[in-house]
């Protein structure tokens, strides 16, 4: 069952991650983004980590894409006119091209590598999924991580005084 | 020989099946006759009859059959996508707005276990352990149909009512997090049915008397992701014609209508869930093995809170006026968020000090 | 817990999506087509409409945005200290409460600097 899940929505996501870069249209980009976001959520949920399915879908796709829109459609993008035959430098396709090739072989090496998928087993008892649970997750950020949290604070404030300052440079 | 195991899981898959189809259809009967209701509400506050034709042959009965009749019209009437929308997003955005209110029902518990037929069956879709939290990451996903919405129809009225709404959701979202937090302090868990059953006992194990700043904070926030009437600027008339829908008709206009009032009233069971004891009667203990009864009481319990609070949705929908857009953004940001970080600190602080004392909190 | 336990929640999606799905299909159907181009325009309260609604609108909005995206960060490392709070007591509080005096701190800047008003 989790095997036909898995492969089921790794193809949803493979074709939604594929539309993403190949819309025209960057808000159906978006959308298609945030499917993709979603399919993410599935994936933590086979494998157990149901907290951490909930984050994704409430910070990436309930918020970050939230953002991504807003940004789209301020930037005054209409249905976008062919651009073909206009490239900016020639260099960046080959460019583009290596980059992707090296990071897939990167990936595949790795894959070669790896003991193969970690999703765990059906009847696998309760206790690995419940390591997915909130509360085990708190504990765990809660005790041995308690540094790196408040260090997460500091973070966001920098985050705050950023978006103040850069949306509020223009006004007079 | 079968694998037993697949069996089960068959049979699990029927019995969800069909109580997702039964939750369904009550939600659906619930959001058609709240239609009716809310028109009927107005005219009463307004001294008149409301909505009262449409009835069985001679019998009017207060227009019993008026849902039927404006469902049948939807139907009927002529489905335009404006030659300059963008088409696809045209028709995914009512359809989105409607699917991110309904997914909501999944994890909201209607009822305790019932017992049918020798099988005992839990009248709750999926009794996940995250509950609040899926609510929660579901509820996020409502902004982006009204943002295709407004977007797609390539109307001015549309982006700003669709632009407006989508900062107001947002906004009001943080609130509404915030609040749920002290809550989960207290109880320890997001769990909805475990929330529920903690809340059994005498009428003061209800949240609502535990946490006043924090129900009355989250039922703020509640108003303002329904958009309804002291926040309903995205559809200020006055200003934005019918914000992000001006340019819908036929059901795409009634799924946008329809996923509001499936919104409110899932809502509704959701506040009566955490704050009012869910489908538990005070002093009523749970019992160990609940029959058929005793399920179709809790079911029956669980909706009576929440068509009260549908109820109250509607009275304020006519008595309050709309706020101001600044306003609104003033108080989700200047009000309401510095009480909900305080009211936490206050929940914190409390539990510490009843742990301290040895006082069950 | 395990994956199955979300299932209903996947039937659910079916459920609900399936309706919406052949609502719209059924009145596109049902309904009556009849081109015409005024009909199909744009509404503008009745005028011939001016421009397009393609425009950029205020950067308030973006920062709304932003501000929203930082505070929900925050308000979801908040859900595992909840759930939590009763085991950690003291040393939770005080550690929460780190937390929200550095991201206080960052709601009284903006405050102060205006990004809350919208003029």
């Amino acid at each position: 069952m989790q095997g036909v899940m898995f492969i089921v929505l790794a193809l949803v996501t493979l074709f939604s991650a594929l539309m993403v870069i190949t819309r025209k249209d960057p808000v159906s980009s978006i959308l298609y983004l945030v499917l993709t976001f979603f399919c993410f959520a599935g994936f933590y949920v086979l494998l157990g980590a149901q907290f951490l399915a909930a984050v994704q879908i409430i910070v990436y796709a309930g918020a970050i894409a939230v953002l991504f829109l807003f940004v789209v459609m301020m930037l005054n993008l209409r249905e976008p006119e062919a651009e073909e035959g206009k490239e900016l430098i020639p260099i960046w396709k080959p460019l583009g091209y290596a980059v992707g090739i090296g990071v897939g072989i990167v990936f595949l090496s790795y894959l070669a590598s790896s003991p193969g998928p970690a999703i765990p087993p059906l009847n696998g008892g309760d206790e690995i999924y419940a390591m997915g649970r909130a509360d085990f997750l708190g504990k765990a950020l809660f005790t041995d991580f308690i540094l790196p949290f408040e260090i997460a604070g500091v973070l966001l404030l920098a985050a705050v005084l950023g978006a103040v300052a850069l949306a509020k440079k223009k006004r007079v | 020989m079968l694998d037993l195991s697949i069996v089960m899981s068959m049979a699990f898959l029927v019995e969800k099946s069909i109580v997702t189809v039964f939750i369904f259809i009550v939600v659906l009967a619930v959001v058609a006759y709240a239609t009716l209701g809310e028109r009927k509400i107005a005219g009463y506050l307004q001294d008149r009859h409301g909505p009262n034709r449409a009835g069985i042959g001679k019998h009017k009965l207060w227009g019993i059959l008026q849902p039927i009749a404006d469902g049948t019209k939807f139907f009927m009437k002529e489905d335009i996508i404006p030659d300059k929308a963008n088409k696809i997003l045209f028709v995914l955005a009512p359809t989105f707005t409607f699917c991110a209110a309904g997914f909501i029902m999944a994890a909201i518990p209607f009822g305790d276990r019932i017992t049918i037929f020798g099988r005992e069956v839990l009248l709750q879709i999926a009794d996940i352990n995250l509950g609040i939290l899926y609510i929660l990451a579901i509820g996020s996903l409502g902004v982006y149909g009204i943002a295709m919405g407004g977007w797609a129809s390539n109307n001015k009225y549309s982006l700003m009512g669709g632009l407006r709404t989508v900062s107001q959701m947002i906004s009001y979202e943080i609130v509404m997090g915030l609040a749920l937090v002290a809550l989960m302090i207290d109880h320890g868990t997001p769990a909805l049915r475990q929330i529920v059953i903690q809340q059994s006992g005498p009428i003061w194990h209800w949240s609502v008397f535990s946490h006043p700043l924090g129900f009355l904070l989250f039922y703020i926030s509640v108003f303002a992701e329904c958009s309804r009437m002291p926040f309903d600027l995205p559809e200020a008339e006055n200003e934005l014609v019918a914000g992000y829908h001006t340019e819908y008709s036929s059901m795409k206009f009634g799924l946008f209508q329809f996923g509001e009032y499936t919104h409110m009233t899932l809502a509704s069971c959701f506040i009566a869930t955490l704050y009012f004891g869910g489908w538990t009667i005070p002093w009523v203990a749970v019992p160990e093995n609940p029959g058929l009864i005793w399920g179709i009481i809790s079911f029956g319990v669980l909706w009576i809170k929440a068509l009260f609070f549908l109820f109250v949705f509607m009275w304020v929908r006519w008595t309050l006026p709309r706020f101001r857009y600044d306003q609104l953004l003033y108080l989700g940001w200047k009000k309401l968020i510095p009480l909900a970080i305080f009211n936490i600190f206050l929940t914190a602080g409390l539990i510490l000090l009843f742990q301290k004392f040895g006082i069950a909190g | 817990m395990t994956p199955n336990d979300f299932l209903p929640v996947l039937i659910t999606f079916f459920v609900v999506g399936g309706f919406a799905g052949i609502t719209l299909i059924a009145t596109h159907i049902l309904g009556p087509k009849r081109y015409s181009k005024e009909k199909h325009d744009i509404y503008e309260c009745g005028l011939d409409y001016i421009g397009d609604s393609r425009k950029p609108f205020s950067v308030k909005f973006y920062l709304v945005a932003v501000l929203f995206v930082i505070f929900d960060l925050e308000v979801v490392f908040m859900y595992p200290w909840a759930v939590n709070f009763r085991h950690l007591g003291l040393f939770g509080f005080v550690s929460m409460g780190i937390f929200l005096v550095i991201l206080t701190v960052g709601l009284l800047y903006e405050w102060k600097k205006g990004a809350l008003e919208w003029e």
